[in-house]
């Protein structure tokens, strides 16, 4: 073993380090890092002005203030709702809780396509909640409104799961001290247990966001896709390239790529700050 | 739901009895109207003109050859990242390297990264206009608008899923039996064999579920390379995409059935692995 590699790996009895650390660098440069890297190189084929001009037209820009509008907007309801379920599945005891728990994880595992295409169902002006909404004058498929729907469907999974290990760790104690201090409901939750899992919901908040804003399949069919009015980021770069303009398809997506860069880095932070959290309130 | 179905916290029963039922019944009707009625749509809309349609639709040769690429690109991209996530879970939880946190935010990569910038990359590195697309096209080679390029793209969007989950359980479970395993004469590969793979079944299995239904289920990143040409480059998903834009809403929804299915499938297998996994840990 060279100093170099001394430098770089701890001595271990184990073998295989060399083969198995090879392998992902080499398929994760080839399947990841090379093709990435190279929507990046695209964009420099394009002047600063040509860029600015394909990332900022008026068309992009209402798609950018729809996605990450209706992206932001599901995610806090995500966080409310999210919250709420995560809290019944650990606190309380009813018949098919099993089943419920089980069913969260729904928009993660059922195609996005066929999410799409089944609430446009429910939600087109005959569907099962689309009739009703219309009699009081909400239209929902084919307006914003559709696609902050199938946003909360897609995103409902990632804050029960954040928060549900949170809750499940935490001590009855701290409330029944606080309720029999006299507490209310209210302030017990304000006070002792939003506290505690504020680091998980931030984390399940900004991983609801992150999916949202990057979301096509099961947004474009209830989306309507209006342009101006309700038409998404991700569809832009659809339209742009079966337009063949590869330069405008890649400059809207760099602008994504930033912002969903910056998002994993607070995503990453947030867990941290969770896992301390976490770590703190054991040893206690 | 009653309340007598609940069993309520000893404190507080007096001064807010109320309170866990209506949380419980209204965190189960948010449930049941954002999950269980469009998922109970597909079926209805799929069965609206009866069971000989059905079955005529999931039958009919376009749908067969869909669900054969949906089968390939998924028996390709699953394997595949099998191995990686395994060798990716050895190297990192097995040994200490520098920049290791690095290498664990570069496999998460792609799930940050919308579907249709999954496509996007390849259509930029094979496509007509991409890098390898003059050298492609002159050796008669087809990557984009090709079965390749599905396969592709199916596996950059389901790339982290079986690492994801080995890293943590292989962090977890430590090194003592395989140094136990190589100190007593075993070779690498006997060790990952005889000691590894066994501790981590449920594990490998959980994320080959996770990551199958994903593969099977991918819509916006395989719609951008596949150039959606019947029969050949179509996958299940594009498959429904492209009988709901002919209108053709029952055939859609019979075929949409299949993947909801899978889904179902998918919840049931994750369940019980899990369910067998808390077993084994106690």
């Amino acid at each position: 073993m060279t100093a170099v590699q001394l430098a770089f790996k701890r001595y271990s009895v184990l073998p295989g380090f060399s083969l198995a650390f090879g392998y992902t660098l080499l398929y994760l440069s080839l399947i990841v890092l090379i093709p990435l890297s190279a929507t990046f190189i695209k964009t420099f084929t394009l002047t600063w002005p040509q860029f600015w001009a394909a990332a900022t037209s008026p068309r992009v820009v209402a798609s950018y203030r729809l996605s990450f509008g209706a992206s932001l907007l599901a995610a806090l309801i995500n966080a409310a709702f999210g919250t709420l379920v995560a809290w019944v599945l650990v606190r309380y005891r009813f018949p098919g809780r099993r089943i419920v728990d089980a069913i969260i994880d729904l928009p993660f595992a059922l195609p996005t396509a066929v999410a799409g295409i089944a609430l446009t169902a429910v939600y087109a002006q005959n569907g099962w909640l689309g009739a009703p909404l219309a009699t009081l004058g909400v239209k929902v498929a084919f307006t914003p409104l559709g696609v902050l729907v199938a946003l909360i469907f897609i995103g409902l999974p990632f804050v029960v799961r954040t928060v549900q290990p949170v809750l499940e760790d935490m001590e009855k104690e701290l409330e029944e001290a606080a309720h029999s201090l006299g507490a209310s409901p209210v302030q017990t939750f304000a006070r002792v247990i939003l506290p505690t899992i504020t680091p998980a919901l931030l984390t399940g908040f900004t991983l609801a966001f992150a999916r949202a804003a990057g979301e096509y399949g099961s947004v474009i069919f209830i989306a309507g896709n209006i342009p101006l009015v309700s038409e998404i980021t991700p569809l832009i770069i659809i339209t742009k390239l079966e337009q063949f303009d590869y330069a405008g398809a890649t400059a809207v997506a760099v602008v994504m790529l930033a912002v969903s860069f910056a998002l994993l880095l607070a995503i990453n932070a947030l867990q941290g700050w969770t896992r301390r959290r976490h770590a703190q309130e054991r040893a206690v | 739901m009653t309340a007598a179905a609940l069993r309520l916290p000893a404190l507080g029963r007096k001064a807010v009895s109320w309170l866990p039922v209506a949380l419980t019944v209204l965190a189960l009707a948010y449930l049941a109207l954002l999950l269980v009625v469009p998922l109970a749509a597909v079926f209805t809309e799929a069965l609206r003109k009866g069971a000989a349609y059905y079955f005529q639709a999931i039958a009919e040769p376009d749908a067969r050859s869909a669900i054969r690429l949906t089968l390939i690109a998924a028996g390709i991209a699953v394997p595949l990242n099998l191995v990686f996530g395994v060798a990716a879970a050895w190297a990192i939880a097995k040994f200490d390297f520098r920049g290791k946190t690095l290498l664990i935010s570069l496999i998460d990569l792609p799930f940050s990264v919308s579907p249709v910038i999954s496509g996007l990359i390849y259509v930029l590195m094979f496509g007509l206009q991409g890098w390898f697309g003059p050298w492609l096209s002159d050796h008669d080679l087809h990557i984009v608008f090709a079965v390749p390029g599905i396969v592709l793209a199916t596996i950059f969007v389901t790339f982290p899923f079986i690492a994801r989950e080995l890293i943590p359980l292989m962090q977890a479970q430590g090194r003592e039996e395989e140094e136990a395993a190589v100190v007593l004469g075993a070779s690498g590969w006997q060790t990952l064999w005889r000691v590894t793979l066994p501790n981590i079944k449920w594990g490998v299995l959980y994320g080959v579920i996770l990551c199958n239904a994903r593969a099977m289920g991918e819509f916006g990143a395989v719609s951008v390379v596949s150039g959606h040409i019947r029969g050949e480059t179509n996958t299940l998903p594009l498959h429904v995409e492209i009988l709901y834009n002919e209108y053709n809403f029952a055939a859609a929804f019979a075929c949409a059935s299949l993947l909801a299915l899978l889904a179902l499938v998918t919840l049931v297998v994750k369940t019980v692995v899990e369910h067998r996994y808390l077993k084994e840990s106690r």
